[in-house]
């Protein structure tokens, strides 16, 4: 597929403490339009902290991060503007259960956007029709199984229409036998041309999404190559032990 | 088909909730004991050997039970304090509006032209203000009742209704600035919080009453109901604070960064994801500070004003009604008894409305 090669998310020399725990260091990162990265690495590496600078649920102390020319500080208009853009995907979905499915997809696009209610209703139609779960759309998130919970997840992201997507581990709070319906939709949207970063353990999914796989250890990027590369012939020791264990 | 008997059943039943073992047959036993001893001589007391009407505790000698002819004779007084008597009907007319508007409240679910919200920007917005004018006239051809004549049932409903109202969203702020991430804000309302819960109320309307016109300024002096309405509302807001805060601690950190990823600023989340969630939890907690407001109303006694229980108890010192105090009392405990235990059940309902199975 020929790509546009326009940077979409552009991280330099970051870093980032918790209170004295240095969780990200000197991390530089860049992701084009339409790019799909797969992080991976040991449990406490940082991973899903760095993906939660990208729409700043985490603050970090040093370093720049550009999201869609868009750059991450202080400025709570920047912030909005970014997150807006970006939509994130949660290890424990993080539906609203006060709302149904249908109220969960609207809420945004109605208050975000300010798109009116119909408008909104049938965008959100749309979207769980594409996940496959429109018949659930008067249900509360507590009457769904976790893998519906996840899609519903996913199609509330989609209502937003980002240019981006952030996964946070989705798949690991999930039964099994509910991790493939989750990953089909999110192969579906890799193929579409979303630009996505995933967290992820599963290896089989990175192996046919990823264009791109970063390893990280110990708060570092310890290894950024393509997935053929990757698995066949990892570079640093640290990588090799990781797949090792995990494959 | 076989079914069993009636009788068999309940036997049954008897067996297996009152006689299942020997300590529970003596408990049962006791109980009923407690009963038999309490029972008859309170319906006694109250019922059968009660005197209904009567122009003084005289027309009651002669029977042995409780003298109710002394409610019948004030329940007016009871009702509206020292109000004139000509110009009650404008507190009827004021509750009765805010009984029709509860009405909708409750057939708003079920009509689907009548709109929730709706009725409750109503209650919220142009209600009390029609309701101060009743209450109070001085313009438009209504005499003036100044709030000294204000009094019984009626003064209490006023300054719990308006300690709930206000106190409510007042403590859903304080808790908020509690949990702010502002370093300023947040000592405050600690500040603010930790003051007004250590001290009794009691002190809270003595200062309101009694201070606080001596710090004014000469000639600068308001409504001594506006002052202790205030107080009242200050220390329940303070522990409604408390109580909030709860149900926000008590909703898990990733609904706010779901929200926050969605592009919802800090006062959409709260309101849209938190707030409802939260509010849900606290309901047993927020309808408890309520029921407490409302009794704690019967506190402005002390800074002279006559509120329900003030005034059946000035009533049970009138020389023709000396020897009445234990109906006097027995009768304001049935009402208040009333009116907590309707918030507690109205609590029970909104809480199954509520229930969406998380």
């Amino acid at each position: 597929m020929e790509k546009n090669i326009e940077t979409i998310i552009d991280i330099t020399g970051l870093n980032k403490w918790f209170d004295y725990f240095h969780v990200l260091k000197d991390i530089n990162l860049t992701v084009v339009k339409g790019e799909r990265v797969v992080i991976c690495g040991p449990s406490g590496s940082g991973k899903s902290t760095l993906i939660r600078c990208i729409n700043r649920l985490e603050e970090h102390q040093q370093g720049k991060i550009v999201v869609g020319g868009v750059e991450l500080n202080d400025d709570l208009k920047n912030i909005e503007e970014v997150r807006r853009e970006v939509g994130m995907i949660f290890q424990h979905f993080n539906l609203f259960p006060h709302l149904t499915v249908l109220e969960n997809l609207m809420l945004a696009p109605t208050w975000v956007r300010k798109i009116s209610r119909s408008e909104a209703k049938d965008k959100a139609m749309h979207y769980l029709e594409r996940v496959k779960i429109g018949e659930q759309a008067l249900k509360f998130p507590g009457q769904l199984s976790g893998g519906q919970q996840q899609r519903v997840a996913i199609a509330r992201g989609l209502c937003m229409e980002p240019k981006i997507m952030l996964f946070d581990e989705p798949t690991s709070a999930l039964d099994p036998e509910m991790i493939k319906e989750v990953l089909d939709v999110m192969t579906e949207l890799a193929e579409e041309g979303m630009t996505m970063i995933c967290v992820t353990h599963e290896m089989g999914f990175a192996k046919t999404v990823a264009d791109c796989m970063v390893f990280m250890d110990e708060g570092k990027i310890v290894e950024r190559a393509s997935p053929d590369q990757f698995f066949d012939n990892p570079q640093n020791e640290r990588t090799q032990l990781f797949l090792s264990q995990i494959l | 088909m076989h079914t069993t008997p009636i009788h068999i059943n309940s036997m049954k039943w008897l067996h297996k909730n009152l006689f299942s073992s020997s300590l529970n047959t003596m408990l049962t036993m006791a109980a009923l004991y407690l009963l038999w001893i309490v029972v008859p001589p309170a319906i006694e007391w109250s019922l059968l050997e009660a005197t209904w009407v009567g122009e003084s505790r005289s027309a009651c000698e002669p029977n042995s039970g409780a003298c109710w002819a002394f409610v019948d004779a004030r329940i007016e007084q009871f009702l509206y304090g020292l109000y004139p008597a000509t110009e009650r009907w404008r507190v009827n007319l004021a509750f009765a509006i805010l009984f029709l508007l509860f009405i909708g409240l409750f057939l708003a679910g079920t009509i689907k032209q009548l709109k929730r919200s709706w009725i409750v920007t109503l209650i919220l917005i142009p209600y009390p203000v029609i309701a101060l004018y009743l209450f109070s006239g001085g313009s438009f051809g209504l005499v003036e009742v100044e709030t000294t004549q204000w009094g019984g049932l009626f003064l209490t409903i006023v300054i719990a209704g308006v300690g709930i109202v206000a106190s409510f969203p007042l403590g859903i702020l304080l808790a908020l600035a509690r949990r702010s991430e502002m370093r300023a804000v947040r000592s405050l309302a600690i500040a603010f919080i930790e003051l007004i819960r250590g001290v009794p109320l009691i002190s809270v309307l003595f200062m309101a009453s009694v201070m606080l016109p001596l710090f004014l300024p000469e000639g600068v002096n308001f409504d001594k109901l506006l002052r202790a309405l205030i107080g009242i509302t200050l220390f329940q807001s303070a522990y409604m604070a408390e109580v909030v805060r709860g149900g926000l601690q008590a909703v898990p950190s990733g609904q706010v960064e779901a929200a926050e990823s969605l592009g919802l600023g800090y006062w959409s989340s709260m309101r849209l994801i938190v707030l409802p969630q939260a509010l849900k939890l606290v309901i047993p907690g927020v309808v408890n500070t309520f029921i407490a407001l409302f009794k704690d109303t019967t506190l402005v006694m002390i800074i002279g004003m006559f509120d329900f229980l003030g005034i059946v108890q000035a009533a049970t010192t009138n020389p023709k009604w000396l020897g009445t105090a234990v109906e006097g009392y027995v009768f304001c405990a049935a009402v208040y008894w009333i009116f907590c235990f309707s918030m507690s059940r109205y609590s029970i309902s909104v809480e199954r409305k509520l229930d969406t199975g998380y």
